[in-house]
C-alpha cells in the first residue's frame, strides 16, 4: 500500500546545492493518530503532511542526474531503497522507494514490508508513463501545469495507491483507455 | 544545509492574485462551462494550492463549486480529478461537506473517495467504507466498473480495521474467493467497428495465454495474458493486488473469534483434507473459502512463474508475483497452521529450482523468511537454507542497492527468530558489511540498522577480524565500486559516472599482486586470518573522493561504538589485550578518506582506555609495543593522549606484578624525551600545534610514574619547574596561547607540590584498588578531591611561611 507518491527534482550541479523542488505530491489517505487526545487543528494537520513530504525527498539528493543526451534507458536509471524510522517523519515505519530519470527523482513511500519488486516495477512503470505522456523530454515541458495528466495516470495505475499486479497486455489496455479519455 | 522548497515564484502570488483566480474559476464552473478555459484555470489553482506548505484560503463559494463540479453527472473526468486534486491538497479542511451517499457512478465516488480519506477523520472514513461497500453489494457481480471500488476498500480497511462489520467482511471475502477462483478463462470481447457498411461485430478472441504464449492451462490470474480483458478479470487482478493486506486486516482479532482458538493436530488436519477437494470446499466459511481460493491462487502463480516469459516486462512481473505469492502462503500458514504441510512440499521444491538461478535471487529471500517462521514446526534443514544465502550469494548481487537493501532489512528483522542459526550469520559479517559499504548512500536509517544488527554479530572468535574489516569500510567501498566499474564494459559505463578520471584505478584491480589482497577484502565469510591492505590504500586512493566512500566513513564511527559496546561485554583478559594491539597498530595505519582519521581517532582514543580498565594487566603485557609506540613517529593527539593516560594509570605493580622499576624508568625516559620534543619544537606547517592537553597529561603521568619509582621524583621536579617556566615565558615556543599556558603553569604547580609530599602522591597517584571504588568519593571523608585540595592549599602556606 502506498502512503506517498511524489515527484521531484534532483540535484544538476554542484552549484545548485540547495535547490531541490518538490514538483508534485499525493498522499493517499492519512495517517491517524488515534492515540492523540488534542485534535489537531487543520492547518496543522497539512503543514505536517508537506513537511513530511520534503524530509522524503531529502536523501536522495545524492543521485546524480543523467545527462539528457543519451537516450533515457529506464531498467537501467538508478534506483533504491530506504528506510524511515517511526516518528521522522511518519508515525509508523515506512519504506522508501526511489528512481531517478533524467534530472527527475520519483518516489513512493510504503509499508515498513511491502513487496518492494512490485513496488519497484511499479515506479519504473509510473516513470514511463510520465514520461511519455507529459513529453517531459522537450525542453520546453512543464509539468507543474499539468496535473490532471498525472493524476489521471495516477488513478488507473496506482488507485488510492493499491500496488497492482499488471501483466504487459493489462498495462497496454490502461494505456489506451487513458489516452482515449485524455484531450490535449 | 540543503534547503528544499516546494516552488519558486508561485509563492509569491499574493492572495488578491488567487482571489482573482477564484473569481474565475468559480465564473467558469458555474456555467458549467467544461472547455478549455476550465481545464486552463484549474491547473493553474492546483498549482497555487499545492506549491506551498502553508494552506491558502480558498473562497467558500469556490469550494462549493469544486464540490459540485466532482459530483456533476456531465463534467468531463480531466476537470474532475483536478477538482479532486485541489479539494484534497486544502485537507484537512473544516469547510468540506462532500457526501458520498448519492453518487452512483463508481467512478466518481472513487475520486470523491480520494478526498475525503485525506480528511483524516475515522468516522468519515469508516461510513466512506460502509457507502462502497453498500454500493458493492446492490451491483449484479458482474457489474460495470466495481474495479473502482476495490482500492478503496482495502485503502479503508488499512486506516480503519473496524470500519466493516463481521458480516461484511465475511460476505466480501466470499466473493473475493470468487473472483480470484473463478475469472473467466476467455478473453474479452474485441468490438470492431466493421467497415463503412457493414454493422459493428463482437469478435470473441479466443482463451487466454501464459506469458510463454501457451493457451492457458488452468484459471485465470494475474499472469494471464490477452488482447482485452472482462470486468471479472480485471477485479481478479485487484482482489489478489489487495489480498495479502486484506488477510491480515480481516483476521478475527482478538479471543472472541471462534477461529482463534487452538486447533488440535487432529482437527487442522481434517480440515486439510476436507479442503483438499473443491467439493467439500463450499462447505467451508468464508473466511476458510478465502484462504482456501488464495492458497490454490499461490500454488498456480509458483507454476507460472517457471514459464519462459516472452516480454521482459512479464518476466519482472513473475518475480514480484513469486515473491507475493511466498508471502501470502506464509501469512496463510500463521493463519492456519493446516496449510503447512501442503506448503512445505511445494517450497522445497521452489527453492531448490530458485537457488540455482542467479535472476531469481531476490525471491530467495521470502523463502528464506518462511522457513523461518515455520521452521519448527516445518522441520526443515534451515541451516542449509541460510548457508545458502549468506555465502553463495555472489558479490555481484550486492551491486544492485535493491537487493542489498532487503538483505540487511532481512537480517535485521529475523534477528530474533535466528535462535541456534545465529553461527552462520556471524561468519557472515563480511558480506554483510559489503551490503552495507554498497548503501553507503543512505547512512542514517541503514547505520542505525546495522548498530541493531552488530551486537549479534559480535563474536569473541571473530571480533578481531570484524574490528579491522570495520576499520577498512571505507577501504571495501571503494573497492566494491572500483569492481562495480570493472564488470562494466567502458561503452557501458552510466552517464552519471562522472567521478572516476584514474584509469590507473583500474588497472590496479588487475595487478597480480593485489589481487590476492583485494579477494581477501572482498570475501563473503569470514576467514579467521588478518591481511594488511597497506598496498591497497594506496591503490584506492583515487576514489577516496567518492560520495560514496566519504559516506561510509562518516558512518564508520558510529559502528565502531557500536563494536565496542558490544565486544566489551564478552571479551576476556586475552581479547581486551588484543583488541587494544590493534588499536594501536591501526591508529596510523588507515584509509585516507577526508576527515576519517579524525572520525576514527576520537572514537579510538575514548575505547583504548576502556579496554584497559577492562584488563589493567595488559599495559605491562604490552610494554614494548607501546614504548615503540610512543617513541615512534605518529599523528594526531587523542590516541596519543589517552595511550600516555592509560600508561600512567596502569603501569604499576599493584595492576600488575610483573611490573618492574626498569619497565618504569623505561617509560619515564621515553615519555620525557617526547614531552621535551613537543615542547621544544616549533610549530611549522608540517608539525600541528600541540593541543595542551597532550602536554598536562605527559607530566601527570611523569609524575606518577616518579611516585611508583622515588628515584625519579628529582628528575620530575627538575622537569616540572621547567616547564613551569617555559608557560610563563613570553617565548613559549609551541604553547602561544594564554589559556594553555595557564594550564600548564596550574597543572605544574600541582604536581609539583604532590611531590613535597611522597606518601600523599604515591596515594593520590597509584590508589589501591579499593580507592577506585565510588564510596571512597562519595564519603566526604576520604574523597580524593578533598584529599588533592587540603594537601595544596597546605603545602602552599607552608611555602608562603618559608622565607624567599
Amino acid at each position: 500500500m502506498v502512503h506517498v507518491f511524489l515527484i521531484h527534482t534532483l540535484r544538476a550541479t554542484k552549484a545548485e546545492e540547495g535547490l531541490c523542488r518538490v514538483l508534485y505530491s499525493c498522499f493517499f489517505g492519512t495517517e491517524n493518530s488515534p492515540n492523540d487526545p488534542q485534535p489537531h487543528g487543520a492547518e496543522r494537520d497539512r503543514l505536517l503532511r508537506k513537511e513530511q513530504i520534503l524530509a522524503v525527498a531529502r536523501p536522495s539528493l545524492n543521485q546524480q542526474p543523467q545527462s539528457s543526451d543519451d537516450p533515457v534507458r529506464l531498467h537501467e536509471s538508478p534506483c533504491g531503497a530506504f528506510r524511515l524510522t517511526a516518528g521522522d517523519p511518519f508515525q509508523e515505519p515506512r519504506t522508501v522507494v526511489w528512481l531517478g530519470v533524467l534530472s527527475l527523482g520519483f518516489a513512493l513511500v510504503l509499508n515498513a514490508h511491502e513487496n518492494l519488486l512490485l513496488a519497484e516495477g511499479t515506479l519504473r512503470l509510473l516513470a514511463r508513463l510520465l514520461l511519455e505522456h507529459l513529453r517531459l523530454l522537450v525542453p520546453t515541458a512543464n509539468l507543474l501545469l499539468r496535473a490532471d495528466c498525472i493524476e489521471g495516470i495516477l488513478a488507473r495505475f496506482l488507485p488510492h495507491g493499491q500496488l497492482l499486479f499488471l501483466n504487459d497486455q493489462f498495462v497496454q489496455g490502461l494505456e489506451k483507455e487513458f489516452s482515449a479519455a485524455w484531450t490535449r | 544545509m540543503l534547503s528544499l522548497e516546494f516552488l519558486p515564484g508561485d509563492t509569491e502570488i499574493r492572495d488578491e492574485e488567487l482571489g482573482k483566480l477564484c473569481t474565475r474559476v468559480c465564473a467558469l464552473l458555474r456555467k458549467e462551462d467544461w472547455g478549455p478555459d476550465a481545464l486552463d484555470a484549474l491547473r493553474r489553482l492546483f498549482l497555487i494550492v499545492s506549491a506551498t506548505k502553508y494552506s491558502r484560503r480558498l473562497e467558500k463559494p469556490c469550494v462549493a463549486l469544486l464540490q459540485t463540479t466532482l459530483c456533476s453527472p456531465t463534467c468531463p473526468e480531466q476537470l474532475q480529478l483536478l477538482c479532486a486534486a485541489v479539494l484534497r491538497e486544502m485537507s484537512p479542511s473544516d469547510s468540506l461537506s462532500l457526501s458520498c451517499d448519492h453518487i452512483q457512478n463508481t467512478r466518481q465516488l472513487g475520486l470523491v473517495a480520494s478526498v475525503l480519506l485525506a480528511q483524516g477523520d475515522q468516522q468519515q472514513v469508516r461510513s466512506l467504507g460502509q457507502r462502497v461497500l453498500k454500493v458493492l453489494e446492490s451491483r449484479q457481480p458482474e457489474g460495470p466498473s466495481l474495479r473502482h471500488l476495490l482500492p478503496v476498500v482495502s485503502k479503508v480497511t488499512s486506516l480503519a480495521p473496524d470500519a466493516l462489520h463481521e458480516e461484511q467482511t465475511r460476505a466480501l471475502s466470499k466473493r473475493l474467493g470468487d473472483w480470484l477462483r473463478y475469472a473467466s478463462v476467455q478473453q474479452g470481447v474485441a468490438h470492431s467497428s466493421g467497415g463503412f457498411f457493414s454493422t459493428p461485430r463482437a469478435r470473441q478472441l479466443g482463451p487466454v495465454t501464459e506469458v510463454d504464449g501457451a493457451v492457458a492451462t488452468d484459471f485465470f490470474t494475474v499472469l494471464s495474458t490477452g488482447q482485452r480483458f472482462t470486468e471479472d478479470q480485471w477485479l481478479n487482478v485487484q482482489a489478489f493486488s489487495m489480498l495479502r493486506a486484506w488477510l491480515l486486516d480481516s483476521e478475527p482479532g482478538g479471543s472472541g473469534a471462534p477461529d482463534a482458538d487452538d486447533k488440535s493436530e487432529l482437527e487442522g488436519s481434517t480440515r486439510s483434507v476436507l479442503s483438499a477437494t473443491s467439493t467439500a470446499s463450499h462447505l467451508l466459511p468464508p473466511q476458510e473459502w478465502l484462504r482456501e481460493k488464495a492458497f490454490e491462487y499461490c500454488q498456480r502463480l509458483l507454476e507460472q512463474s517457471n514459464r519462459r516469459a516472452l516480454r521482459k516486462a512479464d518476466s519482472d512481473l513473475q518475480k514480484a508475483c513469486l515473491v507475493e505469492a511466498v508471502l501470502v502462503l506464509d501469512v496463510l500458514c500463521r493463519q492456519d497452521p493446516s496449510f503447512l504441510y501442503r506448503t512445505l512440499s511445494c517450497l522445497k521444491a521452489l527453492h531448490t529450482r530458485l537457488r540455482g538461478d542467479p535472476a531469481w535471487v531476490r525471491a530467495l529471500l521470502p523463502v528464506a523468511q518462511f522457513f523461518l517462521h515455520h521452521g519448527e514446526a516445518a522441520a526443515v534443514d534451515a541451516e542449509a537454507v541460510y548457508q545458502h544465502l549468506f555465502t553463495r550469494i555472489p558479490a555481484e548481487h550486492f551491486h544492485s542497492p535493491m537487493l542489498a537493501f532487503e538483505f540487511v532489512q532481512f537480517c535485521r528483522d529475523s534477528l530474533p527468530l535466528f535462535g541456534r542459526n545465529l553461527g552462520v550469520l556471524r561468519t557472515s559479517f563480511p558480506n554483510l558489511f559489503k551490503a552495507r559499504s554498497f548503501l553507503a548512500w543512505n547512512s542514517p536509517p541503514l547505520t542505525s540498522d546495522f548498530v541493531a544488527l552488530l551486537p549479534s554479530l559480535v563474536d569473541a572468535g571473530t571480533a578481531v577480524e570484524m574490528l579491522h574489516l570495520l576499520l577498512d569500510l571505507p577501504c571495501l567501498t571503494a573497492a566494491l565500486d572500483l569492481q562495480l566499474r570493472s564488470l562494466q564494459a567502458a561503452s557501458e559505463r552510466p552517464p552519471w559516472d562522472v567521478s572516476i578520471r584514474a584509469p590507473g584505478c583500474l588497472e590496479a584491480f588487475r595487478d597480480s599482486q593485489a589481487q590476492g589482497l583485494f579477494q581477501h577484502l572482498l570475501r563473503a565469510q569470514a576467514s579467521g586470518t588478518v591481511e594488511r591492505l597497506t598496498p591497497l590504500y594506496r591503490l584506492l586512493q583515487p576514489l577516496a573522493g567518492c560520495a560514496r566512500v566519504v559516506q561510509c566513513a562518516e558512518a564508520v564511527p558510529t559502528l565502531l561504538w557500536a563494536f565496542f559496546s558490544a565486544v566489551t561485554q564478552i571479551a576476556d583478559g586475552a581479547l581486551a589485550s588484543e583488541l587494544a594491539l590493534l588499536l594501536l597498530e591501526r591508529s596510523d595505519s588507515l584509509y585516507q578518506a577526508p576527515g576519517y582519521e579524525a572520525g576514527v581517532h576520537r572514537v579510538l582514543s575514548s575505547q583504548f582506555p576502556a579496554l584497559c580498565k577492562l584488563h589493567p594487566p595488559l599495559v605491562v603485557e604490552h610494554a614494548k609495543e607501546l614504548l615503540e609506540f610512543v617513541g615512534g613517529p605518529r599523528g594526531g593527539g587523542h590516541v596519543l593522549t589517552s595511550v600516555v593516560w592509560a600508561i600512567g594509570e596502569y603501569l604499576s605493580v599493584s595492576w600488575d606484578r610483573r611490573c618492574t622499576v626498569e619497565q618504569i624508568n623505561n617509560f619515564f625516559e621515553a615519555l620525557e624525551a617526547l614531552l621535551f620534543e613537543v615542547t621544544q619544537s616549533r610549530p611549522s606547517t608540517t608539525l600541528p600545534k600541540c593541543p595542551p592537553q597532550v602536554i598536562t597529561v605527559l607530566m601527570t603521568t611523569l609524575t606518577k610514574l616518579a611516585s611508583r619509582s622515588q628515584d625519579l621524583i628529582p628528575r620530575v621536579s627538575l622537569l616540572l619547574s621547567k616547564m613551569r617556566s617555559l608557560a610563563q615565558s613570553p617565548a613559549r615556543g609551541s604553547m602561544p596561547g594564554e589559556e594553555d599556558a595557564g594550564a600548564v603553569r596550574t597543572r605544574a604547580t600541582e604536581l609539583l607540590n604532590l611531590l613535597k609530599m611522597p606518601s600523599v602522591a604515591q596515594f593520590v597517584f597509584t590508589p589501591s584498588v579499593e580507592v577506585s571504588e565510588p564510596r571512597y568519593h562519595r564519603d566526604t571523608n576520604t574523597a580524593l578531591p578533598l584529599v588533592l585540595r587540603t594537601v595544596s592549599r597546605l603545602v602552599e602556606r607552608e611555602a608562603g611561611l618559608l622565607p624567599g
